[in-house]
This record gives C-alpha cells, structure tokens and sequence, in this order.
C-alpha cells in the first residue's frame, strides 16, 4: 500500500461480522478469542480458534488482514490463558496481534518473533518516550493511540517517533486513559482490565420509576432519563453526576465519535490506519459504518471532498448524536 | 511474626492542589513527627500545579532526608506534552529517585534504578520481571489488584519489593480532560486552577444522592478513604514490605501513627479502626479491591 494511503481497520465481533467487514471494503479486521483475553468479552461474541482461522482464510482471499486483540491483562500466575491466545493466533495465521501487557508484549516478542505486534489503546501510550519504549523493546510495529489526543497531538506523535498510528474514527468516545481504568471494578467488582468487560451486562439493571428509567450499574444509579431522551450504555464514564447541586455528565456527554469529516486532516498528519469501534454492534451497522467509511476513502484517494449525506451515520453514533471528541480543540 | 522481613511506611504523593505554604507545612510537620520511612514529592495529576510548589522543592527534601527518611520524586500519571517529557528528563539528569507513573518516565530512566507507581499497569510476574530488568526496585501496585494478584507477584518478586496502597482515596483513573474544571463550566486550558477549592477533592453524588467518587482534576477518586488494617498481616506474609499512606487533609501524623502501631503489633485491626474513625471525620473506609469485590464496598 502506498504512503499515504489510509489503511480501514473494522470490528468482527463474530464471523458474519467479519464476513461483513471484508464484504465491505475493510482493509483490515480485528477480532478476538471467546474468553476474558480481550477488552470486548461480552456474552455471544468472539471466536474460537477454528472460527478464527476460517475467518483469517476468507479475509486473506479477499485481500484483507485479520488482527488478533489479546488486550486485556493476564492475571497474576495465571497468564497460561493469555499466552496460548498469542499462540492460537500465531498458528492461525493472523497479520498481527494487538497487546497491552509488558509482560506479554515480552512473551510474544521472544516466542513469536515473526507475529507482527500493535500495541493497543490498552496501553494507553499517549506520548512520544512511551511509544520509543514499546517500540524499542518488544518491536511493536504500530500504536493505536488513546482516544483523548488532538489531531495536532497525533500529527506530533508520528513525526517524533516514526512508527504507524492507528487512530479511532467511528464509536464510542473514551474520556479517560484506557486500560489504567478502574471506575467500572469500583462499582462491579469485574475488573475490564483483566476480565475484559466494563460494565458488564449482568451488573447492569434498568428501573421504570415514575415515568423515567433509571440505569444502575451494581448498585450505583448512572442515571436517570425521560422516555425518548438520548443515553448511553451504562458505563461510568457515561453516567450523569451531580457536583454543586447540579446534576450533569460530568465526564462525557452520551455521544458517539465520528470523525469522517477530518480525515483529509488525519491523512494529513500521516496517520496509517482509522479504527471502527464496535465489536458489540450488529453486523448492519458494521455494514453500514464500513461501507461508508470505505466510500469516503476511495474519494479522498481520487482527490474528492466526500459527498455522500452522512445522516444515516449519526444513527449509528452511540446515543445518536456525534462528536469530534479529543480531535477538537477545547475538548479537555 | 519475627520470620517477616521489616515492614515500611511510605507516604504517597500529595494528589490534591494545596496553597504551596500550606504543602511545604505539611511535609516539615511530617519530618519532625511522622512514623514514615518514605515520602513521595512530585506532582502526579496534572503539570499545570508543578511550578508552585517548586521553589519549596529543595528545601522540604532537605528536611525530610535529615530527618532519616528517604525522598523519592514522583512523575505524572498520564504525560501528554514536549514540556512534561522535557520535566522527567531534568529530574532524571538531577540525581533524584523518581517514581514512574507514565511508561514514559521508564523509557528515560533506561536502567536507571527507580520506583514503579500504581499508575503503570504491573498486575502479574510477566510485567514485574520485565521492568525489574528495567530498573525497578521496587514496584506499587495498582489499587485494583486483588490480594491473589498481590501474593503472586510479591511471593517470587525476590529482587524487588512490593508497596500496596494502605490508606487513602483510592486513585481510578487519569484524563486529559478536567474534570474539575468541567464542574465549573470551564475547560482544561482555562481552569483557573479551580481543582484548588477543594483540599480533599470535590465529591461527585449520583442524581439519587449517593457520594460515590471524588473528582481532583484529571483525576478521578474513590470517595471513601481505603483502609487495610485486618489484610496487612497477610500481606506481609506474601511479602509485601512497602504501605503506602495517601495524604488526605486529616491528621496524617496520626494516621502514621496508628498503622505503624498495627504492623509493630502494638495495635489490633479493630482498634485501630476505632482510633482512625475520628481522624477520618465522615467519610466512609472501603477495602472491596483488596478482596476481589466491588472497590466501593467495606469487606
């Protein structure tokens, strides 16, 4: 692929959504085992090592690479789960696998040095001595970057450490420094870090009360909203709070982040490949958010500004409404 | 009780933004009368405080290393900019001890020996080991952990030592943006430094009115005071020999107090629980991570 050329990394939360990514114009998939090895360890999504390598083979007839998220953290003498989950993808041909761990970054550096390796958002590597050391120790090849820096930053970033970014462009909007997170074990006991799930969806209740519904996540109520009012899935950071007698979303509003209209600027900044969240969603929206995106590429690559109503994305923005996030200036 | 090896008191870096005559009191007060062998200096929430306690810097280091304690510098949580980058590698080239709370801070040290914060994710022996090989010599543990995380990384951590965090709010995450600033309706850029209102931090409430989490700028708390007094006997065991006493606006020198008598063994769990109630004033004691449940929860 040329310099240049933005690379469309999509989400397979199951083998038809991969199927449907590839379909789509994806340039890349990513994926991830069925068990707490990976950040989206939800009920009925993920693969098997059999689904995985059958995946791998159809996207690797159509030209697309598979990408393997083991980004959770192996717990302590317990890592055996999380080492042969590198190993599984190595054998089943993956492109590369996305790690947070130092302690199996080095795992898989020595074991499988030829298995290209990315280092996830987990990591939370938001600056340029960060990035020098995952790439200087275990060879990581490319760092998708944190959710909470400005294009500028990211402009920055590349031109001080010369490896690939990765950046997200479609989903939802993380306002704090991801895998360092402990609000969601806070209120649950279930730690996303090592189980792979914050907020998981058997530690979430909704409550009919007076005409509103009311989100709790363990026994913390999140919040409280009119019927029709926009919400997000209960996750801390998504919750309304009061401080000085006002109630608010103190840490994000429920928005979802699109940043189609910014990717000359991101391509400008030299930025290799855009990230589409959203394992958990159904293989209509990865359809639709893949095919989208992969029009508005092709148009940016002939040189066009994209003309495309983009209306129909805002639907599939979390909460229905859309932010350039972090990418705008002002955000923090 | 007398195979153990000795256990040490540390007091953590103060995380809020006090008056800079007020902090440089605090710390002298320490010196002269708190039972601690160690005491974290440095700025961890956000680089914007750094320059006021700056000029009293030197001086509150002096005092606590003539005072038999060791000074260790800590490093921010979440680094963004040229000029934090350019901060860590200043206080590296000085001589310092420094904590590292941001990867970054371990990548500029190379192999110089440092302390790892609860800020960088080592939760297993893969993590440990390698930064050991880095330079650790001793490593906090994120509050997350529970103590089967604990006693498996302190039993085989032979060439480092281990600190778990005793008393305190309990840190839960670092942001670009503040938080503090968000609640008055101003953003990280023109904060006005309001996250100094609040010695103890601002207590955010859910809309059915439970105190729940405590903001401190780009950083978000727990808003009860993590206490482990019945756990530390075991965790000794396994071989934790660093407690880590976060500064809250409380009588710290009692607190001190109070947990050195339990690891001397002149105090019981129970009593000294009595005896911190009073100091802690209202808020709530939680120590759900330590026992693998909910942080918020008192087990």
């Amino acid at each position: 692929m040329s310099a240049g050329y933005l690379e469309l990394v999509c989400p397979a939360g199951t083998p038809a959504a991969l199927r449907a990514a590839v379909d789509a114009g994806a340039d890349a998939v990513y994926c991830g085992f069925r068990d707490r090895t990976n950040a989206r360890n939800y009920p009925g999504l993920n693969f098997e090592f059999e689904e995985l390598t059958e995946g791998v083979s159809y996207a690797h007839e159509r030209g697309c690479k598979v990408l393997v998220a083991i980004n959770t953290f192996p717990l302590a003498g317990n890592a055996g789960v999380w080492h042969r989950a590198v190993d599984q993808a190595a054998a089943a041909q993956a492109d590369a696998v996305i790690l947070a761990d130092i302690g199996l970054l080095d795992y898989a550096a020595r074991r499988h040095p030829e298995l290209r390796r990315h280092l996830s958002v987990q990591a939370s590597a938001a600056n340029a001595p960060s990035i020098a050391f995952y790439r200087d120790r275990f060879d990581v090849k490319r760092v998708v970057l944190p959710r909470v820096l400005s294009v500028a930053d990211v402009k920055a970033l590349i031109s001080e450490t010369a490896i690939e970014t990765e950046v997200f462009a479609f989903g939802s909007v993380g306002p704090m420094s991801e895998g360092r997170c402990f609000l969601s074990s806070y209120f649950t006991g279930v730690s996303p870090t090592s189980e792979g799930a914050c907020a998981p969806a058997s530690h979430v209740a909704y409550l009919n009360q007076g005409g509103r519904v009311l989100s709790k996540l363990g026994q913390v109520t999140l919040n409280t909203v009119a019927p029709g009012e926009a919400a997000a899935y209960p996750t801390p950071c998504k919750g309304r709070y009061v401080t000085h007698g006002r109630a608010s979303y103190l840490f994000e509003e429920p928005v979802g982040l699109n940043a189609i209209r910014i990717l000359p600027e991101l391509k400008e900044a030299g930025v290799t490949a855009l990230k589409i969240e959203g394992r958990q969603r159904s293989r209509a929206y990865v359809t639709q958010v893949v095919g989208t995106f992969r029009r508005a590429l092709d148009a940016l690559a002939r040189g066009e500004t994209a003309t495309e109503p983009l209306e129909e994305l805002q639907l599939d923005a979390e909460g229905g409404r859309e932010t350039l996030g972090a990418y705008r200036k002002g955000w923090r | 009780m007398s195979s153990r090896a000795p256990a040490h008191l540390t007091l953590g870096p103060l995380l809020f933004h006090w008056p800079a005559h007020k902090r440089r009191d605090f710390y002298l007060r320490i010196a002269d009368e708190a039972p601690i062998d160690t005491v974290y200096l440095g700025e961890v929430v956000c680089s914007k405080r750094e320059p006021f306690f700056e000029p009293y810097l030197d001086e509150v280091a002096e005092r606590l290393r003539s005072a038999g304690k060791t000074v260790v510098f800590s490093t921010l949580a979440l680094v963004t900019s040229k000029r934090e980058v350019a901060a860590i590698h200043e206080r590296a080239a000085s001589g310092w001890l420094l904590e590292a709370n941001d990867v970054a801070c371990v990548q500029i040290l190379e192999r110089a020996p440092h302390v790892v914060g609860p800020y960088i994710n080592v939760v297993n022996e893969g993590a440990r080991d390698f930064l050991v090989s880095r330079g650790a010599i001793r490593i906090a543990l994120p509050v997350e952990l529970p103590a089967t995380s604990i006693r498996a990384i302190a039993a085989t951590a032979s060439s480092t030592s281990i600190e778990v965090h005793a008393f305190g709010r309990q840190p839960l995450s670092v942001a670009m943006r503040c938080y503090h600033a968000r609640s008055h309706n101003l953003t990280k850029d023109h904060c006005q430094l309001v996250c100094s209102l609040d010695a103890d931090g601002l207590t955010a409430t859910t809309v059915d009115g439970m105190d729940v989490l405590t903001i401190n700028g780009t950083q978000t708390l727990s808003h009860g005071y993590g206490v482990l007094f019945a756990e530390l006997a075991s965790l000794r065991d396994a071989g934790v020999t660093y407690f880590r006493l976060s500064p809250h606006d409380i009588d710290m020198v009692r607190v001190a107090e109070i947990y050195r008598d339990v690891l001397d063994g002149k105090q019981n769990a129970s009593d000294a629980l009595q005896a911190l109630r009073p100091v802690a004033g209202y808020v709530p004691f939680i120590n759900g991570f330590v026992h693998g449940r909910e942080g918020m929860s008192w087990v």
